[in-house]
C-alpha cells in the first residue's frame, strides 16, 4: 500500500459510484440555464457561497477527469477551489474526509463543518507517498 | 504471549516503552504507512460499493488484523510492548491519566487545536503529521468539544445485548451489533469517540493520533466481550454477498486472511480481564 496514488485509492469503488452519479447529476439544480430534471429531484441543490471568509461550492461533478472516482454520487464539493473528498451514506446523510465520523444532512452543511474544522488551513491533496 | 492491558493500569515503565516504540516507528517511516492504508480504505469503503474496512461486517475483523499488524511492528522495536486499550466508558474526561504528559499528552490549545504537551507535541519534533488532508503538520485535539460526552457503560451494554452480528444491507444503515458498535446507527459508540477526541481523530487520517490504537483495541475487546455473551451468534454474512466480505472471503489489503481467521483473538493475544 506504500505507493498507491489517491486516484487508485478512490478507483476501487468508482464503478459502484458511477450508477448513482447518473441519477444525481441532473437533479437538484437551481441554475436557470441548467437542464431541468425530468424526474423529481433526487440530489442536493448546488451551492456557491462565502462562509467564514472562504468560498465553498457544491454541485454535480463534471464527468471524467479526477472526479471519476468520487463517492458522493457524482456530487463535488470544493473549498477555495480545492476538492473536498465527500461521501453520501445510505440514509442520505453526508461525511467528508475532514469530518469522517459525524454525518450531516447536506453537502453545504458538510462544507461549512469542514471550514470550521480547518480554522483557515488550506485543504491539500493527500500526500500518499 | 501478548496481553493487552487497560491503559489506566500501565506502569510508568510500560508507558515509556510504548511511547518510545511509537516514536521509533514514526522516525523510521513505518508508522505513516499505517495512516496511509487506513485512509485509503476510509475513502474507498462505500455503502453501495465494495466495502472492507468500515461500514460493513468486516469492520471488526479488518481492524483486528490491522491492529495485530501494528502491534507486531511495535514489538519489532521492543518485544515487551503490547497494545493497551482505552475503556472510554470509565476514563471519560480530559483529566484521565491517558492524556497526561508522560503518556499521550492532552487536548489542543483553543487557537489552533495544537497539542502542546507530551511526546507527540509538534514542538518535540518527533511527531510531524505528514499523511494529511490539510496544511497543518501538528497533532491536534479538541477533547470533549462543545460538551460532547463519551458513551456510558449502560450504552455499551445495550449494544452488547444485541444477539445478531450484522444484518442486510451490510452497511451504515444496518441493524445489529456491528453497526451499533461502529456507530452509524443507534446510541453511537465507536464513531462518537473519534468525534469526541477531535483533531485528526475526526478525519480519514485518524491513526495520526496514537489514541487511535487504544480506541480500536477497546472496540476490539468489545467484540470479544460480545462473543462471550452470545456464544451461539457468529459473523455474518456467511457466503455469496456482493461487495461484502463473507465469513471465508479474504480481506484486502492482506488477501490471505478471512473474517473466520480473526474470530478467535486468543490465537494472537489475550486481555487482562477475561472476555
Amino acid at each position: 500500500m506504500s505507493n498507491i496514488t489517491r486516484r487508485r485509492a478512490l478507483g476501487v469503488a468508482a464503478a459502484g459510484a458511477a450508477g448513482a452519479a447518473a441519477g444525481l447529476a441532473l437533479a437538484g439544480s437551481s441554475v436557470a440555464d441548467a437542464p431541468r430534471p425530468a424526474a423529481p429531484a433526487a440530489g442536493p441543490a448546488p451551492f456557491d457561497e462565502v462562509y467564514q471568509g472562504r468560498r465553498i461550492t457544491g454541485g454535480p461533478a463534471h464527468g471524467g477527469g479526477h472526479h471519476g472516482g468520487h463517492h458522493g454520487g457524482g456530487y463535488s464539493v470544493t473549498i477555495d477551489g480545492a476538492e473536498l473528498h465527500v461521501m453520501q451514506n445510505a440514509d442520505g446523510t453526508w461525511i467528508s474526509v475532514i469530518n469522517h465520523y459525524e454525518p450531516v444532512a447536506t453537502p453545504k452543511a458538510l462544507a461549512r463543518a469542514a471550514v470550521r474544522e480547518l480554522q483557515g488551513a488550506p485543504l491539500v491533496p493527500l500526500t500518499l507517498t | 504471549m501478548t496481553v493487552r492491558k487497560n491503559q489506566a493500569t500501565l506502569s510508568a515503565d510500560e508507558k515509556r516503552r510504548f511511547v518510545n516504540a511509537l516514536l521509533e516507528l514514526k522516525r523510521s517511516g513505518r508508522y505513516d504507512t499505517f495512516v496511509t492504508t487506513h485512509n485509503a480504505f476510509i475513502m474507498s469503503d462505500t455503502d453501495n460499493g465494495d466495502r472492507v474496512g468500515h461500514r460493513s461486517p468486516s469492520f471488526l475483523p479488518w481492524h483486528r488484523r490491522f491492529l495485530i499488524e501494528f502491534e507486531q511492528a511495535l514489538q519489532s522495536v521492543d518485544p515487551t510492548v503490547n497494545l493497551p486499550y482505552w475503556d472510554w466508558t470509565a476514563d471519560r474526561t480530559s483529566r484521565s491519566s491517558l492524556w497526561a504528559p508522560d503518556f499521550l499528552g492532552g487536548t489542543g490549545r483553543a487557537r489552533d487545536g495544537q497539542v502542546l504537551d507530551g511526546p507527540f507535541a509538534r514542538s518535540g519534533n518527533r511527531w510531524t503529521i505528514t499523511v494529511r488532508v490539510d496544511g497543518r503538520d501538528y497533532l491536534r485535539r479538541d477533547l470533549g468539544a462543545g460538551g460532547r460526552q463519551l458513551p456510558t457503560r449502560a450504552e455499551v451494554d445495550s449494544v452488547l445485548a444485541m444477539e445478531t452480528y450484522d444484518t442486510a444491507p451490510w452497511n451504515s444503515s444496518s441493524d445489529g451489533f456491528r453497526n451499533h458498535l461502529e456507530g452509524w446507527r443507534g446510541v453511537n459508540l465507536h464513531n462518537r469517540v473519534h468525534v469526541w477526541v477531535g483533531g485528526q481523530m475526526g478525519t480519514g487520517v485518524s491513526p495520526n493520533d496514537p489514541v487511535f490504537w487504544l480506541h480500536h483495541a477497546f472496540v476490539d475487546k468489545l467484540w470479544a466481550d460480545w462473543q462471550a455473551r452470545h456464544p451461539r451468534s457468529t459473523y455474518l454474512p456467511a457466503a455469496g454477498t456482493a461487495n461484502v466480505v463473507d465469513l471465508r472471503d479474504t480481506m484486502r489489503p492482506w488477501n490471505d486472511v478471512t473474517p473466520a481467521d480473526m474470530l478467535d483473538h486468543t490465537r494472537h493475544y489475550t486481555f487482562d480481564t477475561a472476555a
